[in-house]
């Protein structure tokens, strides 16, 4: 296995884009990353696409042909990758192992979802199918209520408060305003998080990330490569993908995610790294819940101390490791396919010294974990400075 | 279906924003039950609202869905 790097990255802003589709979306992002690094569309080797549920929220199938045809890539493998909400996580753990393993040198990989051109319950039916259909889903299940039961036991066993779930809320709004690219650029205080509308007791709208529209794209090569196309190489120093219950009920214990767990030990030992290494992350916080139950199970600390953490302001952007700096699934938005590469588009950034007032000083060594569904898959990938 | 028997409830939510199915039903309790004859199954429950340790006893499936009372 070969080292392999990111040369070039590109983004739509997240956001409801009534009158944008989803090609023009991911076409976009697309054309940005190979710009940027200083690719050719003759010169792809492959073509990954991840991508929830296209053919639920805007009826087209064979996504990844017909996306990259109409960036002028043709006469290669384009496949779409479906994995949840970690769907565009698995497409770059895909086209990581393509170019490590010497298949590939240049390859391009992108996130897409166009979801707000729905109805809330039908954006909501949708999500759901991310779950077990013949078991929760059938009883009433929707993706909130999971989380919410999760919450509700964490709550149980940890003491964890609705104030410090509240606080993840307070954070990623007030760093999600700083980017230009986050859908909702709205600074909340802890107040209006604790008086939201309830979605899923204890959760309410305050703690639910947003349906949005948007894509995301890197382009990958190898690292002995990088110099000939850029001056800004980030390199991935450890990635890892892992798989669990679809079902909440069939997991032993709701208030970790194994998943989690298993890709972040993988990942640390690819990159020769601990927890206590990593300076900063962008963490999978579709809800509130979920971000607190990340920062536990990658082990920045105990099982239970996420809340009384996150409260502190540990985590915030003058804390001592800042979470989601984009301002989160929160407050950037969430168009699911696209948020796994829209992590690796965020911490390659910082890492590039490119995020203007959100921008970290210890920004060498950063961690993405991107969540597909209650913990059904998890894609845990560290980038790091390329010298 | 199996008769699921009585249980302890591991986890519960009150549901407000639902799919379409179930525009109908909110707010509704939706939650995990520890079976006695082990196991967990995720279902509704009828009547007053139940908390995490109570014990619940099986009523009766509807449209498939197993709903539980507090026991």
């Amino acid at each position: 296995m070969r080292p392999v790097a990111v040369i070039g990255i590109g983004k739509t802003p997240f956001g409801a884009f009534p009158d944008r589709d989803l090609r023009s979306l991911a076409v976009q992002a697309g054309r940005e990353a190979l710009q940027d690094a200083h690719v050719e569309p003759s010169q792809i080797e492959a073509f990954y696409l991840g991508n929830f549920a296209g053919p639920s929220f805007a009826g087209q199938n064979h996504l990844a042909p017909y996306v990259a045809s109409a960036m002028g890539i043709t006469g290669v493998p384009a496949t779409r990758f479906e994995a949840a909400c970690a769907s565009s996580g698995a497409a770059f753990f895909q086209a990581v192992m393509g170019v490590a393993s010497g298949v590939y040198d240049i390859v391009l990989v992108e996130g897409v979802e166009k979801m707000t051109s729905q109805s809330t319950p039908r954006v909501t039916e949708i999500l759901a199918a991310a779950g077990d259909l013949n078991g929760e889903v059938r009883a009433g299940a929707t993706f909130p209520a999971l989380f919410a039961m999760i919450a509700r036991r964490h709550m149980h066993e940890y003491g964890t408060t609705r104030e410090q779930l509240a606080a993840v809320s307070v954070k990623n709004h007030s760093n999600g305003a700083k980017n230009p690219y986050a859908h909702m650029r709205k600074v909340i205080t802890m107040e209006q998080a604790l008086a939201g509308k309830p979605i899923a007791d204890p959760l309410t709208v305050y703690d639910c990330s947003l349906v949005s529209d948007g894509a995301a794209a890197v382009v990958l090569a190898p690292l002995e490569r990088a110099a000939e196309f850029t001056g800004k190489p980030v390199r991935i120093l450890g990635i890892a993908q892992t798989s669990d219950y679809v079902a909440l009920d069939e997991k032993p214990d709701i208030t970790t995610l194994d998943a989690v767990r298993w890709a972040g030990a993988k990942a640390y030992k690819m990159a020769g790294l601990t927890a206590q290494d990593i300076q900063f992350a962008e963490l999978h916080d579709c809800f509130t819940i979920a971000e607190l139950l990340a920062i536990e199970d990658l082990g920045f600390v105990k099982k239970g101390e996420g809340g009384p953490y996150t409260l502190a302001g540990r985590t915030c952007l003058q804390g001592e490791r800042p979470i989601n700096a984009s301002g989160g699934l929160k407050s950037k938005g969430h168009p699911v396919g696209a948020t796994g590469v829209g992590q690796i588009f965020d911490l390659a950034q910082q890492i590039r010294g490119e995020a203007g007032e959100r921008q970290l000083k210890r920004n060498s060594i950063g961690l993405a974990q991107n969540l597909g569904g209650s913990g059904a898959t998890c894609v845990v990938t560290i980038l790091g400075e390329a010298a | 279906m199996t008769h699921p028997g009585p249980g302890v409830v591991y986890t519960e939510t009150l549901v407000y924003s639902p799919t379409p199915q179930f525009v109908n039903d909110v707010p509704y309790q939706l939650a995990i039950i520890d079976l006695g004859s082990g196991g967990r199954l995720t279902g509704r429950i009828a009547g007053e609202r139940v908390a995490i340790g109570d014990r619940v006893e099986f009523v009766e499936f509807r449209d498939e869905i197993p709903f539980f009372t507090r026991g």
